[in-house]
């Protein structure tokens, strides 16, 4: 663990996806010196790096042609900014206090008298996380057939049935990555039609170990030690059925990472922090980038160029502090 | 990397996690799992700080999926702690040094 510093940063970043690490090498680039909280070590996207630390292969990040692996465009943003001079600390801000300035950040026990950081102004980029189902042994099964990490388990369902839950981009990327190692994969999906973009639903259709399930979804995870299967409904016929597999990976959304910030910034009706003229926030001096403020785009570029302005709002608005 | 951290293979696996003479933490692991390789430094401090307490073993998964399906291991990284070569204790999932020294208090 750092010490704390009682001299003020002039700016601090909290979260390091594309968002995080785009502002962290414009900020540093502009010697503001960023002191950056990236997170702590997880299995799911809240964590270093983020969401694109779970992915494999990026096709869509321009300047790649024959693309990259998700963990490794993190590694080469996060070392661009380390470059410029970015401080950056393995460690999880437990609470913010917005209500003065300069801005106070805790790490470690919320309740310590003193914050662990202050800063000038923030930049939030905290990113969201994957939902879970919610249903009942989904917890007590991860690590037993229930899985939050495609890129860490498919290699432990090789000649096996599997399911997948979702239909956006993230649940065609996983059920096709996963098709790599087990028999058969089946795409359960609420709706009759993906959301997916067109170039991954070709591939799922193309892919003759894919199953599809529409109209269709999981109402109980079936397991004692181990997951055994999954009973699923018909949401149009009603009728239930049961699907015997022995993995499943959950991609059914995400949910922004707000928490921190709870009762300090607005938020938008679907708990999206609110951005705008720009990247500012509800409260001056504090600025939002990434997924934890977008609903919309929720690309790794959309990402990186909200991370861009940010840094720039940010360095424009200390510019006229002083 | 640490001093006492072991890197066990399936011709080792037995024998050294039975004549442990303190608890043995075995580190599920492969070269494609990121979560792996970012709580590789945070076992290998722990190692370091409590070299009397508890000893830190990695087992590929990749090179050696005989002691993985043995031991039912379907997600990594999947961390058991063995005291005589016995299972006490099974973690699953990458997370910070803070909630690790806490899972693993029993035994620091």
């Amino acid at each position: 663990m750092s010490s704390s510093s009682t001299q003020p940063r002039k700016v601090l970043i909290i979260g390091s996806g594309p968002a995080g690490l785009t502002a962290a090498v414009y900020t540093a680039r502009a010697s503001l010196a960023p002191l950056m909280l990236e997170g702590e070590p997880s299995s799911t996207s809240d964590q270093p790096g983020g969401q694109l630390m779970l992915t494999t292969e990026v096709e869509n990040f321009p300047g790649f042609p024959e693309g990259i692996m998700g963990p490794e465009l993190m590694e080469r943003m996060r070392a661009q900014a380390v470059r410029f001079g970015t401080e950056i600390l393995t460690e999880k801000a437990s609470r913010v206090d917005l209500t003065q300035r300069p801005f106070r950040v805790w790490v470690g026990d919320p309740q310590a008298a003193e914050p662990t950081y202050t800063a000038e102004s923030i930049i939030v980029a905290t990113g969201a996380r994957s939902l879970m189902l919610g249903l009942e042994n989904e917890t007590r099964l991860i690590g037993h057939g229930v899985s939050t990490c495609a890129t860490c388990d498919g290699f432990f369902f090789r000649g096996q049935h599997i399911a997948v839950v979702g239909g956006g981009d993230s649940a065609a990327e996983e059920a096709l990555f996963l098709t790599k190692f087990a028999d058969t994969v089946t795409l359960i999906h609420r709706r009759s039609e993906l959301r997916a973009s067109r170039i991954m639903q070709d591939r799922l259709r193309n892919n003759d170990k894919i199953r599809f399930a529409w109209n269709t979804v999981v109402d109980e995870i079936v397991g004692d030690q181990q997951l055994a299967g999954l009973r699923l409904r018909n949401v149009e016929s009603g009728e239930t059925s049961d699907l015997a597999v022995t993995g499943l990976f959950v991609a059914i959304g995400h949910q922004p990472n707000t928490t921190l910030f709870d009762g300090q910034l607005a938020l938008e009706d679907n708990g999206y922090l609110v951005t705008g003229p720009g990247s500012h926030t509800s409260v001056e001096g504090v600025f939002a980038c990434g997924d934890v403020q977008d609903h919309t785009y929720r690309q790794a570029i959309t990402a990186a160029g909200s991370g861009c302005m940010a840094a720039i709002d940010a360095e424009r608005w200390l510019e006229g502090q002083h | 990397m640490a001093e006492n951290l072991t890197t066990l293979t399936t011709a080792t696996f037995n024998e050294t996690v039975a004549s442990s003479s303190v608890p043995m933490l075995v580190d599920f692991w492969a070269e494609w799992c990121g979560p792996c390789k970012m709580i590789a430094p945070v076992l290998e401090e722990i190692a370091s700080e409590h070299p009397e307490a508890i000893h830190i073993a990695k087992l590929n998964v990749d090179d050696h999926p005989d002691i993985a399906r043995q031991f039912s291991v379907m997600s990594i990284p999947t961390m058991i702690v063995f005291r005589d070569g016995q299972e006490v204790k099974r973690l699953v999932g990458a997370k910070g040094k803070g909630q690790m020294l806490q899972d693993l208090d029993e035994f620091l």
